[in-house]
């Protein structure tokens, strides 16, 4: 049965397409030859609708005063009120500040962190050690989110290991780390450093070991020390990889995790520790304030979209690299 | 890179270089000793000690673990954990697996469309207020289907799996088909063995990702406690300081006991994984491959 199919002529209308015009009789051919095919797509097909697009055309309510009661299609429509509301409040420049702030800071030191280990671990001459140290490094990745902030509650509260550590340095009392604003921040992202960096630094490694052994070759001959070698040879072999991570980086700098945050912050300092994430939480699930959390959201995924399509044009104009 | 032949300088960097990568390694290490350790020791000298424990402080005792055992929410939360990584795996595995034989089926015309519809998926979504919604209306919120449902498929499986199905040489379906195959045959005789390195990185993803899984819990399970997860029960006990009840009046020291149980939770939570992660961790490296392909 199958076989005939295979050899069956192809019926007209099939093999020349005729563009939109014959949609519907092209579907029609496609959708009776292929029917089981078709069948077993649907659920999947319907699956996507329902929780992709239908949350796209959710986002509606952003522009309503949206009560669950009546619905999307019956809520008072408001225009662009929620927006102002949120543009007004004290909430958008902190938002955006904290946001910004946690996402460039593990920008800084979230992103270079694998590659320097990566180069670290390409140094090494012994086999046992290099594969010691990178297994040993991928352990943290491991940990469940809950499980760390547990632990860095159990370490960096007054009294905790690490936090009795930094007395040693820095003298003065032992303090609960996640008490301060300041501290929130550098305890975030080094929990999150700590957590990534010898997972992360898995993929720079294959980059290190793509690149063709010949061009160090070459690179001897032509008098260049192990310093020159990094820089004419090394760098540049990585450099397609670093661009396009950087690129996704970019991309998610708004979306810090703010399901860590969520576990590790307290009223006391949303004022350095709130980001748009744990805000929409708050005012969309715990107050019910839905179009106005929506709201927040699509402005946060608008310039999310933004950042993205921005940093793969940029590098597509400064390199050879870009994601589409 | 090509080794010369040591002079100093690059003799103190490999040391220099060395010696930080040790540190490293303590540094991944230390907290997790501390943590086993500390599940071990008195709780009263754990509290005072202010430092890394190395080994059992005081007399090593197993009362944390007492405690937690009878502590009947983390038997809940590890068997409803559990469920929902066994459901969810044969959930996505089948309808990734489905979804990626459709779209690789050369005689299907609309297959590119298909593709495109799922993909622009990852470019813009709606975000977590719509998404409540949805799955409040469809009557979702407080039942299994909540947990598993909503993150029933990932457009990214999808595309590792088409990509490795793609990569099977042609002629061996055809000849197959020649030989009599059905398209079940096909399915399961020949793509599922030879993509079977990919389908167990995503079903790996799939495990890890639910393992860790707590904040859809939070949302769609508003008042079904008895659906919980581990991690929203370990969330309960690390972050939120509450909701250990101790039956045995071990101690009128509650805060005291409070961290020792703290210590074996963490541990009795993240053993099962650490222990798997040796037999593992080829797919892991596999899985960054993989993804960085279409990365």
């Amino acid at each position: 049965m199958r076989m005939k199919t295979e050899k069956r002529p192809a019926p007209i209308g099939y093999a020349n397409a005729g563009g939109l015009r014959n949609l519907p009789r092209n579907l029609a051919v496609d959708l009776r030859r292929n029917a089981g095919l078709y069948l077993i797509m649907l659920p999947i097909l319907l699956w996507f609708l329902v929780f992709c697009y239908a949350p796209m055309f959710g986002l509606g309510m952003a522009f309503e005063r949206f009560t669950p009661g009546k619905g999307f299609f019956a809520s008072p429509w408001v225009g662009l009120q929620n927006f102002r509301n949120f543009f007004e409040s004290i909430y958008f420049l902190r938002l955006i500040r904290n946001t910004l702030v946690l996402g460039l800071l593990d920008l800084a030191i979230g992103f270079p962190a694998p590659i320097l280990l990566a180069l670290m671990l390409n140094e090494l001459r012994s086999k046992a050690f290099k594969r010691t140290v990178q297994t040993i490094s991928y352990l943290p990745y491991f940990i469940s989110t809950v499980i760390l902030c547990g632990l860095i509650v159990l370490f960096v509260q007054s009294g905790g290991a690490i936090s009795n550590l930094l007395v040693g340095f820095t003298g003065g009392k032992s303090v609960n780390l996640l008490g301060n604003g300041d501290s929130f921040r550098l305890v975030f992202v080094l929990s999150g450093v700590w957590q990534f960096v010898g997972y992360g630094s898995i993929i720079f490694m294959a980059a290190l070991s793509a690149i063709d052994h010949e061009q160090y070759e070459a690179a001897v001959i032509d008098g260049a020390g192990r310093w020159k070698q990094l820089l004419h040879v090394t760098l540049p072999g990585i450099m397609p990889t670093v661009i396009v991570l950087l690129i996704l980086k970019m991309s998610s700098l708004l979306s810090v995790a703010s399901d860590k945050i969520l576990l590790l912050y307290s009223p006391a300092i949303y004022e350095k520790a709130d980001v748009i994430g744990t805000y929409v939480y708050r005012v969309g699930i715990i107050n019910m304030d839905y179009g106005y959390s929506a709201a927040v959201g699509l402005f946060n995924s608008v310039v999310a979209t933004i950042l993205l399509l921005s940093s793969n044009a940029i590098s597509r104009r400064f390199s050879e690299s870009s994601l589409f | 890179m090509i080794a010369g032949k040591d002079s100093f300088s690059r003799l103190l960097f490999r040391t220099v270089n060395a010696t930080l990568l040790i540190a490293l390694g303590v540094a991944c290490l230390l907290p997790l000793l501390h943590v086993i350790m500390a599940s071990f020791s008195e709780p009263a000298k754990t509290l005072a000690y202010g430092g890394f424990i190395l080994w059992p402080l005081g007399k090593p005792t197993l009362n944390g673990y007492k405690i937690l055992l009878q502590y009947k929410n983390v038997w809940s939360g590890y068997a409803n954990t559990l469920f929902y990584i066994v459901a969810q795996c044969l959930i996505t595995g089948t309808l990734v697996f489905v979804a990626s034989y459709v779209v690789t089926r050369k005689r299907l015309r609309y297959r590119n469309a298909m593709m495109a519809f799922m993909m622009f998926t990852m470019l813009f979504n709606g975000g977590m207020i719509p998404s409540y919604m949805v799955v409040r209306y469809l009557g979702l919120l407080d039942t299994y289907g909540a947990m598993l449902i909503p993150s029933a498929i990932g457009v990214f499986f999808i595309i590792i799996l088409k990509t490795a199905i793609q990569g099977i040489p042609e002629s061996l379906e055809e000849s197959a088909r020649i030989d009599g195959a059905s398209a079940f045959t096909i399915m399961f005789r020949i793509l599922l063995p030879l993509t079977k390195a990919t389908f167990a990185v995503i079903l790996l993803f799939v495990a890890v990702g639910k393992w860790n899984e707590w904040f859809s819990a939070l949302i769609y399970l508003p008042t079904a406690k008895d659906k919980y997860p581990l991690q929203m029960f370990m969330r309960e006990i690390l972050i939120r300081n509450n909701d250990i009840s101790n039956p045995n009046e071990v101690a009128n020291n509650m805060q005291t006991y409070k961290t020792l149980v703290k210590y074996c939770a963490i541990v009795a939570s993240t053993l099962p994984i650490l222990l798997i992660y040796p037999f593992v961790q080829k797919y892991f490296v596999q899985g960054v491959m993989i993804g960085s392909i279409k990365g």
